[in-house]
């Protein structure tokens, strides 16, 4: 079984969401994604200030074996892609939620409507979690 | 319904996560593919090649009719046992398959061949054996297992006989002999010391997890790509096909043009040496970060060509590519990966061998 914060907002294409105190979004790939994908070795975030769409290819995940796109789950303005996984795409493996975030954005609306803990874990679940 | 080995239930049993290859369901990866990978070149690892297909080839002219089959010369093989890599060519010189021929006695000869090209492979043997008098006789009674890296002589000489251990060791590269009731050949697809062991299927399983337990990783066909990636070895199907010759495909050292002999596919290889090979198969390491992968347009000032595999070398921690390119290229090209340009250098493969890199 993968972990699922109960803390965090979830999308059906395996992003998380984290509202941080000073009301920007910190986005990442779910642990359910990243064990699918496997070793990751290459990770492509967003330039700071590029402006996203909602369901717009945005970072890339590279394992061994496969690239994937990483969509964006809201409208808005990069603030800073995680320059961190240059040199350690693996945390993206060994800590999706925390170290392993992929950008921070700065919400350009409302928060759209997400799947909660509860409803992301069903999904990941009926995907042969 | 895809085919499945011997060793289906066990790969569930380990974990494996279980893909489609060639029409079988065969393991990717049990755990991390890239520990995997690090077995094989640091200690040992077993991976499950039961899909291949085993052909043995009977009659008085299986030497003439090998001589007419084959691209290389299975004249060199003159001891027993010897195995030699090779294609089978269409008339138009494009390659059926890259196989393993062993010399087991003048009458009997053994050929390791693709899963995926396997009913092709057997239909085009029998349409030209007939003449010969040869017999194609598929051996699907037999499971294979690949035990590869610099710890695995020894760990599969300690499953046999004093007596058959000595044999298994004394085996020099690329022979293969009957050893306690099991083919061993000193072979592999992973540029490391190895064995492939041909035994009856319902003892596959048992010798697997007596390996595990002597501490041979499980490894599934995730590391088995970029082990024979790194060792510069193509694969069939992404690296050559029935589009493409032997000589465009950086197996010239396969093709023996040796006069006299008449091989399948001979006079259009001539024909396309005569006009000049307008392409190339060479290898690539990426000089940025990122992946090369398979079908990226390659750059050259000689035209564009593509990269036919790539990945993420665990051993060299960077990215490396077979790529087909313009005869003319050299040096530093340049690879496009979703819309942008980036540098990468011509090598020549192998990347790596006997777990020590090769290129700077």
């Amino acid at each position: 079984m993968s972990k699922v914060p109960s803390d965090l907002k979830y999308t059906r294409t395996h992003e998380w969401l984290r509202t941080l105190p000073d009301g920007s979004v910190q986005i990442g790939i779910t642990d359910h994604a990243q064990q699918a994908l496997g070793d990751l070795v290459f990770v492509e975030v967003p330039e700071t200030g590029r402006k996203v769409s909602t369901g717009e290819p945005f970072a890339v995940v590279e394992s061994v074996k496969a690239a994937s796109d990483v969509y964006s789950p809201i409208r808005g303005e990069v603030l800073e892609g995680n320059p961190e996984l240059a040199s350690t795409p693996e945390a993206v493996n060994s800590d999706p939620y925390g170290r392993g975030w992929l950008a921070r954005v700065k919400l350009a609306d409302a928060m759209p409507a997400l799947l909660t803990a509860a409803e992301y874990e069903k999904l990941a679940a009926e995907e042969g979690d | 319904m895809a085919r499945r080995t011997p060793l289906f239930s066990l790969h569930q049993t380990l974990g494996a996560r279980i893909v489609d290859f060639g029409g079988w369901d065969m393991p990717l990866q049990y755990g991390s593919q890239i520990a995997e990978h690090h077995a094989v070149r640091r200690g040992a690892g077993v991976f499950d090649v039961s899909h291949m297909c085993v052909v043995d080839l009977k009659g008085a002219q299986a030497r003439p009719f090998l001589q007419r089959l084959f691209a290389n010369d299975v004249g060199k093989l003159e001891a027993q046992g010897k195995a030699l890599y090779g294609c089978m060519l269409n008339e138009e010189g494009g390659v059926v398959d890259d196989l393993i021929v062993y010399f087991l006695t003048e009458e009997w000869y053994r050929a390791v061949v693709n899963a995926g090209t396997r009913d092709k492979d057997l239909a085009w043997m029998r349409r030209h054996a007939e003449s010969f008098g040869v017999e194609i006789i598929e051996r699907s009674d037999l499971a294979m297992l690949a035990v590869q890296g610099p710890e695995a002589p020894r760990k599969v000489a300690a499953l046999l006989s004093v007596a058959g251990a000595e044999r298994a060791l004394a085996l020099g590269n690329f022979f293969g002999r009957e050893i306690d009731g099991w083919f061993l050949s000193r072979t592999g697809y992973t540029g490391e010391d190895g064995f492939e062991i041909m035994l009856p299927g319902a003892q596959a399983a048992p010798v697997w997890r007596s390996l595990n337990a002597a501490g041979v990783v499980s490894c599934g066909l995730g590391a088995r790509d970029t082990l024979r990636l790194e060792a510069g070895m193509n694969l069939y199907g992404s690296d050559m096909d029935e589009r493409t010759n032997p000589l465009e495909s950086g197996l010239s050292w396969t093709v023996a043009m040796s006069p006299g002999r008449a091989f399948i596919g001979r006079q259009a290889l001539e024909a396309a040496t005569a006009a000049g090979l307008q392409r190339k198969l060479v290898g690539l390491v990426l000089q940025d970060r990122g992946v090369l992968r398979a079908h990226q347009r390659v750059l050259t000032p000689g035209g564009a060509g593509e990269i036919t595999s790539g990945t993420f070398s665990p051993t060299l921690e960077r990215s490396i590519a077979l790529a087909r390119v313009p005869a003319t290229a050299g040096g530093t090209v340049q690879v496009e990966i979703r819309g942008k340009t980036h540098d990468a250098r011509i090598v020549k493969p192998p990347f790596v061998r006997h777990g020590k890199p090769l290129i700077d």
